[in-house]
């Protein structure tokens, strides 16, 4: 009877995550095309997507890795980009950190915008869900987005090589950037940080090493954390 | 890139991006992260994605000294349709949509 009641907590996250697969599909198409034009064999792109499975740092590090930035500027940037799934971790923690450890490592590598999306809110409106139910709901709103991003990367992938040269394929990267960033302009702050970052960058940019990077983006985080107290303080 | 710089790359992402995911749930008894950690942790995406594309924006012209217009017009025009429609995809075709046309109608 329980396991009725898990199938169903299962099917009914793949179906609240289907309209994610519209994000999760392009995202991983462009990650195949970019990086397949930047010299990586099929492998090496499907080994890149299933390792990370994040589509900004995996932008990031394909940008900075063709502007020959050290390896170590390489890695800290795309994990500072990805910084937020620590935040995702600890949110879902109340609700499925009681889970087995096997069930938690399976969460933890899939844990990305969506599958914390979907899944705190649920457990939030819900609070009567146990926790094999809230498991398998977390897993259904993986599973769905999860193919679409496997096979969207491979598609890619192959599309990439037969691509016509003369497409501007060098600016696909700073557009989907704005993208992402555009939408997430939610508050005072939020804008602030952007803007200050904007700002640093361009005196940062001669800095050697692609360090101009982590000062513009350590003075946009420090620009936005202090406004927000000071917008606390004034409320 | 080298194989080597690339491989180093992924396995340290891989394994980089797994420790941030199992950072909490893996951990029984929840630690909180302190308010000033997460005040700034809050604005990681919104400070470090324009770092990153402002100098590709601003230098984007072939020596490198100043913005390409058509690039130029194309990031603002994904940036204002972001910011107002909320939408990813349509941020992104509106920029690709704008370069594509400046491309064709300037040659």
């Amino acid at each position: 009877m329980s396991t009725t009641i898990t199938k169903t907590a299962f099917w009914r996250g793949i179906r609240d995550s289907a309209p994610f697969t519209l994000v999760a599909g392009p995202f991983a198409l462009l990650f195949g095309v970019l990086a397949t034009e930047a010299g990586l064999n099929l492998f090496e792109v499907m080994t890149f997507s299933l390792a990370v499975i994040a589509g900004a740092a995996q932008f990031t590090a394909l940008q900075l890795m063709q502007e020959n930035a050290p390896t170590v500027v390489v890695i800290i940037s795309a994990l500072a980009v990805n910084l937020r799934v620590a935040m995702y971790s600890a949110a879902l923690t109340p609700y499925l950190g009681r889970a087995p450890m096997w069930q938690r490592v399976f969460a933890a590598y899939l844990l990305v915008d969506q599958s914390y999306a979907l899944s705190h809110q649920k457990f939030e409106t819900e609070p009567a869900m146990t926790v094999p139910e809230r498991m398998a709901y977390y897993m259904g709103t993986c599973m769905l987005v999860m193919s679409v991003w496997y096979g969207a990367s491979l598609a890619g992938a192959i599309i990439g090589n037969a691509l016509p040269p003369q497409i501007p394929i060098d600016f696909a990267l700073p557009i989907a950037f704005l993208a992402m960033v555009a939408p997430a302009m939610r508050t005072l702050p939020h804008v602030i940080a952007a803007f200050t970052a904007v700002v640093v960058s361009l005196f940062a940019a001669a800095v050697p090493w692609s360090l101009g990077l982590v000062i513009a983006g350590a003075a946009g985080m420090i620009a936005g954390a202090q406004a927000e107290l000071w917008m606390e303080r004034r409320a | 890139m080298s194989t080597l710089t690339l491989w180093t790359v992924i396995i340290s992402l891989g394994v980089g991006s797994f420790l941030l995911r199992f950072s909490f749930l893996g951990m029984v008894g929840d630690r909180p992260l302190p308010p000033w950690l997460l005040r700034h942790l809050r604005y990681t995406a919104v400070a470090i994605l324009p770092a990153m594309v402002t100098p590709l924006v601003a230098f984007s012209n072939d020596a490198g000294t100043g913005p390409e217009p058509g690039r130029l017009l194309a990031a603002l025009v994904a940036v204002a349709v972001g910011m107002k429609t909320k939408n990813v995809l349509a941020s992104i075709g509106a920029g690709a949509a704008v370069l594509t046309l400046y491309i064709l109608i300037m040659g």
